[in-house]
């Protein structure tokens, strides 16, 4: 039974004088190639050239704060509820006293680990987040020799307070308001 | 001889030597930047402005590489196969006519090392020699492989040296010597062989081809099947001497077919420019090198456009299609002479 119209029938007829000969062939091939020796390069120089990437790219994860420096994340633990991949694991402590300017909130996380080897960049610690406290970047991942250097913590994750610092996911917020 | 003639000599064999040294040298970088091109890619580009410190940083590499001997190698063997590769490599260069001749000093000085009188048959020679360098290295390592390889290249290398050898007879015939220079200087201006031999130089550039184990022609170290062919087993600059061999081995072929076929160091309408003796030598010499790296970039070309010949294809084309080729050659040019020599009467230089 003939499903489609796609196959075709092989012909297997003999080779004239000039097919036998290779060289017109070869002259064609040649062609081909110097019509490429001036064609665009599609190289780009990575470290001095930066492709750019969309404004939905998902990268290295940053724990943001609100604008007075204080971290956003209140360790409610529905980031690492919603994680397909259960890369993120973290504890929980209260606020002191006197650490007000440190955590929004309450409750924050003293230990908040993303195991970046698990990690599959889908995004959904993002969507489930309901503080606006993690966001996927358009920073990339470095690669690394040992295992251990890739639960990456706090010191990597949570942005700086230095206000030139902060990292900028204008671009994702507007796509996670909208949702 | 006399001192300016000793001192002229030794400058020109350690020129002659450094030259090709470094234009296999830059032969490597040119390679990689050429398959870069063809391939839409831009290649090296770090080692120095435009990555033109490559060859060095590769020739680092090699010696700080671990030097590796096989167990079961036979080491003497082992050492002997490359260097014979290196050394035959460096010995064809010696016939060939760089340019015409300097004056200095009212003593006139000729650009070429020896000008031997069967320079052709001296090229072959040294070419057949250069088979035992891939031989004793592929026999020595004690790998399948390697044997493989080598079996392969020397197969391969005999039977293109016949089809080679009698596409040169036509020429040989045509000009009534064996001397390079002499051929070289019986194609003045722009009357080259390859208008009149065109079957021959076709055959002679496909041979040639096959003799610096180039692709289409590249079995016996296609790393594809072979691994890497007779130098699977080796490693730091012994493997260096094998790949560098390769790439003089090409400059030297260029040169060849450049003298044979293109007229060597003649050049239309040069010697109408009026210039100084001298002038017109060195011009003629850098017009030469341009057509050599010419056919070098032809060389490598044909390497990243062609796929590579199945070993039986291999030889069907050299026993079957090429000497019979070459042998039709050898009879039209035999004839064309006949006949030119009958009925005109005139020499046939």
């Amino acid at each position: 039974m003939q499903l489609t119209n796609r196959s075709k029938v092989v012909v297997r007829k003999e080779m004239s004088l000039a097919e036998r000969l290779y060289l017109p062939a070869i002259l064609g091939g040649l062609f081909i190639t110097f019509k490429h020796f001036f064609r665009k390069k599609t190289t780009i120089s990575y470290p001095e050239v930066q492709r750019q990437f969309t404004p939905v790219y998902r990268g290295h994860h940053v724990l943001k704060r609100d604008e007075q420096g204080r971290e956003n994340c209140t360790a409610c633990g529905l980031c690492a509820v919603a994680c397909p991949a259960e890369a993120i694991t973290m504890t929980a402590a209260e606020r002191k006293p006197g650490e007000e300017k440190l955590y929004r909130e309450e409750k924050y996380a003293s230990v908040y680990e993303i195991n970046m080897l698990r990690c599959i960049f889908c995004g959904l610690c993002e969507e489930a987040c309901p503080k606006e406290a993690i966001f996927l970047t358009d920073k990339i991942v470095h690669s690394g020799y040992e295992r251990q250097g890739f639960i990456f913590g706090k010191d990597k994750l949570v942005e700086p307070v230095e206000a030139d610092k902060r990292v900028d996911i204008s671009g994702r917020l507007k796509a996670h308001r909208k949702n | 001889m006399e001192t300016a003639d000793l001192i002229f000599k030794i400058v020109f064999v350690l020129g002659v030597f450094g030259v090709s040294l470094v234009i296999a040298m830059y032969s490597t970088y040119a390679e990689r930047k050429v398959a870069a091109f063809f391939q839409d890619r831009i290649g090296p580009n770090r080692a120095g402005p435009f990555g033109l410190l490559q060859p060095l940083a590769d020739g680092v590499k090699m010696f700080m590489k671990e030097e590796i001997i096989p167990t079961h190698a036979d080491k003497a063997l082992f050492i002997l196969g490359p260097s014979i590769a290196m050394l035959t490599a460096c010995m064809t260069s010696v016939v060939i006519p760089w340019g015409s001749s300097l004056i200095i000093n009212g003593k006139e000085f000729v650009m070429q090392i020896t000008d031997v009188n069967i320079g052709i048959l001296y090229v072959f020679g040294v070419v057949s020699i250069g088979v035992y360098g891939i031989m004793i290295g592929g026999w020595a390592s004690n790998n399948k492989f390697s044997l493989l390889g080598a079996l392969r290249a020397s197969s391969q290398m005999i039977s293109y040296e016949l089809a080679m050898g009698m596409s040169i007879i036509a020429l040989v015939m045509m000009t009534g010597t064996l001397s390079i220079r002499e051929i070289v200087e019986s194609q003045p201006g722009a009357h080259w062989n390859v208008f009149v031999q065109p079957l021959g130089f076709l055959l002679f550039l496909i041979c040639a081809f096959a003799e610096t184990n180039r692709t289409p022609f590249d079995l016996p170290e296609c790393e594809t099947e072979l691994v890497g062919g007779y130098h699977t087993e080796y490693s730091s600059m012994k493997l260096g001497f094998y790949l560098f061999a390769e790439y003089i081995n090409m400059f030297i072929s260029s040169a060849i077919i450049v003298c044979l076929y293109f007229g060597g160091y003649n050049f239309p309408f040069l010697n109408s420019l009026g210039l100084s003796h001298n002038l017109t030598a060195i011009l003629g010499t850098v017009l030469m090198f341009g057509k050599i790296f010419f056919f070098i970039f032809f060389f490598m070309w044909v390497r990243w456009t062609i796929p590579r010949f199945r070993y039986d294809q291999l030889m069907r084309l050299g026993w079957k299609i090429l000497i019979p080729l070459a042998v039709l050659n050898i009879v039209i040019t035999a004839v064309v002479l006949l006949f030119k020599y009958d009925l005109w009467n005139t020499s046939i230089n």
